[in-house]
């Protein structure tokens, strides 16, 4: 479904991304795993074209989508999560959705404000509430929420777990395997190996921009020289 | 009491139109980030075609229709110029986008002049409400009466826009983080569009509306923006109850101006902004920028490097030729080539302030001006002999800069730039409506340089002593440690602190160099013309600078000199022509969209194409953390 083919992306003068390739399957939760600085949001950003490769392609659904503007990457059904959570802080619970409602697309779940106040129900409490009153949890909640109002066939996920209560956690992960078993294919970035096992069918780690490995979990749990390698600080 | 109550109601009734403008200006700002210069160049399209529209369309309904025909007609050319002019310029360094309005600014003015003649047109009477009705004794306009109804239909209509609907949410999510609404999948081109339109239409209506008060004029479009841009600072840029409120308190201020205190209306506007900027840096109802978000984005900037052989040497060879300019050219060319000398210095002070600091400056010419008049006045009234004056000139400008400064850098990115201009309106209104001491609009005449130095070639030689002079002091400072540290101040501020640079006095120590530099430039000035006038102060002096340091190229070394040196030039060429502004403007723009890192940016990089110079980073190995 995404086809991340040799992706080189840089940072002004900096290269981050050295030949990145992997690809996410219809229907698959991947976790993009590796250290802070591997790489992992670059690629996100640059699958979402918000920073946009200098090599390579990535082809989503059997398009080349390199080179979009990310407004037309976000129509084609590509979501994105930004790991910084981006709520516009000024705007209340119910608008931030607002922002996200793009309309209904075929072989997508149709989401609605009322399905996703079912999955994050904390939400629906604080829905006149601006976003800056909400907690680090219900922010990281709003932000999943607001991008699945654009009916994404793929969301990108960048570290779901970071910074939010273990309870919330834990909350998050089962909002994850909810969206897959809606049948949505999601592509997370994480460094927290413990909730990645708990979502995710496969992983894909990354160091100094490219791929060190690709398999599933249980591979990975088969060769914890690897894990020690790119995962353990 | 029937007085006050009149003068309230006609206050009001201006804060009409000022509201529309300001709010329009306002709308832009918040979503695309865009300082729009030509903000008023469009009230003043507003109001002309407005009367176009009323010489066909007859009676009470061709009236009003025409208003809003003329709205709708303002938001199309706006949206149009936002097409053509702004969107190739989007990815240019920040705050680039504000010379191609500045281009915008004269081609309209032109394009007036060309369309409706130079004639000030007498606004048509509302009809129906052409005469007065008498509110305790005292005559109010029926008109005035009418827009104080109108108004808040229009305030109300904006904030059921901005508040209840999805382009009112989309553009507030915008405002804040435009990146992200993107993502969600929003195409931020036909919102930026779209918001041209909209913030253009209001801007043409404000200017429509206020026809049958105020007519149609070619000046109207600096006046109003110089009172927006308080209205807008005062309220809060992106805060629309604040640009009502501030359009309320701005206008009712002025009508009380004029009536209790003739003497010092402009001075007061000015005076209640600087006031409410120091107790609330970000005005009334605004909210706190967020660091960076004004900040040079993109590429990060080269680090600068002298000149290399053959540039220093192709310098100093075109210094030399110039130098023997008195031996070769005319008269005409020599006194060209003072007035170019001149502006340069003016020019490289505000670029150093601009490159070297990240300080963007709207009101430089308060400097240069007020250099100007130090000269002027000190000869006027004291006899000062020509080389005393040149010292006063830097010197009094550099304590002006120190105290402005003092104030001004308490703020930062837009709202620094705004106070900037704030000050220098106010040295200008002073200068203006003080007229027993300072002259006002007739200036200060007949102040010659010394009897040794009043020959053209001499003066030339005076004026290229102390412009080079000063360049190259210029050229020294950023050089020195104190540049490395200005710099250092302006790309990581919360670092440069940690590292024990006191950023404040840097900055406040830079504010004070380029003002000082910019006065010796007026200085010499008032002694290359002989006569000062307030216009030396103005804000579209201070515009001039601002445009030539771009258009030069804030990223490099010399763009502040080079731009001085092709727009005087430039413009000495032009005027010869009757619709020389339209040129100018045109070329601008031209200049924006063809070379956005400026002519000497667009120059380096043709260089390093064409394989002259070696590219700076050509062995780029140093890694930066990815996150």
């Amino acid at each position: 479904m995404l086809d991340v083919s040799e992706l080189d992306t840089f940072y002004g003068k900096a290269q981050v991304l050295h030949g990145m390739s992997f690809a996410v399957g219809q229907g698959e939760v991947v976790a993009l795993l590796g250290r802070n600085g591997a790489g992992k949001t670059t690629t996100l950003k640059s699958i979402m074209q918000l920073v946009p490769p200098r090599g390579g392609r990535v082809t989503f659904g059997g398009r080349d989508i390199t080179g979009w503007p990310p407004h037309r990457v976000a129509q084609a059904g590509l979501g994105y999560v930004p790991e910084e959570r981006r709520i516009f802080t000024q705007l209340s619970v119910v608008e931030n959705l607002e922002v996200g409602r793009q309309p209904p697309r075929d072989g997508a779940v149709a989401w609605t404000e009322g399905s996703l106040f079912e999955l994050f129900p904390n939400l629906a409490e604080r829905r006149r509430n601006a976003g800056k009153a909400l907690s680090g949890g219900e922010q990281q909640m709003l932000t999943i929420a607001r991008t699945l109002m654009g009916n994404p066939a793929l969301v990108l996920l960048d570290e779901p777990s970071e910074g939010i209560a273990p309870v919330i956690v834990e909350q998050m992960a089962h909002a994850i395997l909810r969206l897959k078993a809606e049948g949505l294919t999601v592509l997370l970035s994480e460094q927290n190996l413990h909730f990645a096992r708990a979502v995710a069918d496969r992983a894909v780690i990354v160091e100094h921009g490219e791929v060190k490995f690709d398999g599933t979990l249980a591979d990975l749990e088969a060769h914890p020289e690897i894990r020690d390698a790119y995962l353990s600080v | 009491m029937g007085l006050i109550l009149a003068q309230l109601l006609t206050g009001l009734a201006n804060a009409g139109a000022l509201f529309m403008v300001a709010s329009g200006l306002s709308l832009i700002f918040g979503v695309t980030r865009i300082v729009n210069f030509a903000h008023g160049s469009f009230y003043m399209l507003g109001a002309y075609v407005g009367y176009s529209f009323m010489q066909v369309l007859p009676g009470a309904v061709g009236f009003w229709g025409a208003i809003l025909l003329a709205g709708l007609a303002v938001g199309l050319i706006g949206a149009l110029v936002e097409i053509l002019v702004l969107r190739p310029v989007y990815s240019a360094p920040e705050l680039f986008q504000l010379v191609a309005t500045f281009g915008v600014i004269l081609v309209v003015q032109d394009l007036a002049l060309m369309i409706w003649g130079p004639t000030d047109l007498l606004g048509p009477r509302a009809p129906g409400l052409g005469s007065i009705v008498r509110i305790m004794g005292e005559p109010v306009p029926q008109y005035d009466l009418a827009l104080i109804a109108i108004t808040p239909f229009v305030a109300l209509g904006l904030w059921y826009l901005i508040t209840r609907t999805r382009v009112g949410v989309l553009v507030r999510a915008a405002t804040q983080d435009r990146e992200m609404v993107g993502a969600l999948g929003v195409n931020q081109r036909w919102l930026f569009t779209g918001t041209f339109f909209l913030g253009c239409a209001l801007a043409g209506l404000g200017g429509a509306l206020q026809l049958p008060k105020g007519g149609a004029d070619l000046l109207m479009d600096f006046t109003i923006l110089a009172q927006v841009f308080v209205v807008v600072v005062i309220g809060g840029m992106g805060s629309l109850p604040g640009a009502l409120l501030a359009s309320i308190l701005i206008s009712v201020l002025n009508v009380f101006g004029v009536t209790f205190l003739p003497q010092s209306t402009l001075v007061l506007m000015y005076l209640v902004m600087v006031a409410v900027l120091m107790w609330r840096p970000f005005g009334l109802l605004g909210r706190e920028e967020v660091a960076g978000e004004l900040g040079q984005v993109g590429e990060p900037e080269e680090p600068i490097a002298p000149a290399g052989r053959a540039v220093q040497a192709l310098t100093a060879l075109g210094l030399a030729a110039l130098a023997s300019l008195p031996l070769w050219g005319g008269n005409f060319a020599i006194v060209l080539a003072t007035d170019i000398l001149i502006f340069c210095l003016f020019a490289a002070s505000l670029h150093f302030l601009l490159g070297q600091g990240g300080l963007v400056s709207f009101g430089h010419a308060a400097f240069f001006g007020g250099g100007a008049y130090v000269a002027a006045l000190s000869v006027k009234y004291a006899d000062t002999p020509m080389e005393l004056a040149l010292l006063l000139a830097p010197l009094g400008a550099g304590i002006a800069a120190i105290a402005i400064g003092y104030v001004a850098l308490r703020a930062t990115g837009v709202y620094f730039a705004m106070l900037t201009l704030a000050f220098g309106q106010l040295l200008w209104s002073l200068v203006f409506q003080w007229g027993e001491v300072t002259g006002g609009d007739d200036g200060i005449v007949g102040v010659w340089p010394a009897s040794w130095a009043s020959g053209n070639g001499v003066f030339f030689y005076l004026a290229f002593t102390f412009s080079v002079g000063g360049i190259l002091l210029l050229r020294h400072a950023a050089h020195a440690p104190f540049g490395y540290a200005l710099r250092a101040a302006r790309d990581a501020h919360a670092r440069a602190e940690a590292t024990g640079l006191a950023t404040h006095r840097l900055q406040w120590a830079a504010f004070a160099f380029a003002g000082m530099l910019a006065g010796l430039a007026g200085g010499l000035f008032v002694f290359s013309k002989g006569s000062v006038f307030p216009n030396e102060l103005e804000i579209a002096r201070s515009f001039d600078a601002l445009i030539v340091v771009f258009l030069g190229g804030v990223k490099t070394l010399s763009g502040g000199w080079v731009g001085g040196a092709v727009f005087k030039g430039l413009e000495d060429t032009l005027t010869r022509f009757e619709y020389w502004r339209l040129a100018l403007g045109l070329t601008i723009i031209a200049v924006v969209i063809l070379a956005p890192e400026g002519i000497v940016g667009g120059l380096r990089k043709l260089a390093r194409r064409l394989g002259l110079v070696r590219a700076a980073d050509a062995p780029a190995r140093q890694k930066e953390p990815a996150e």
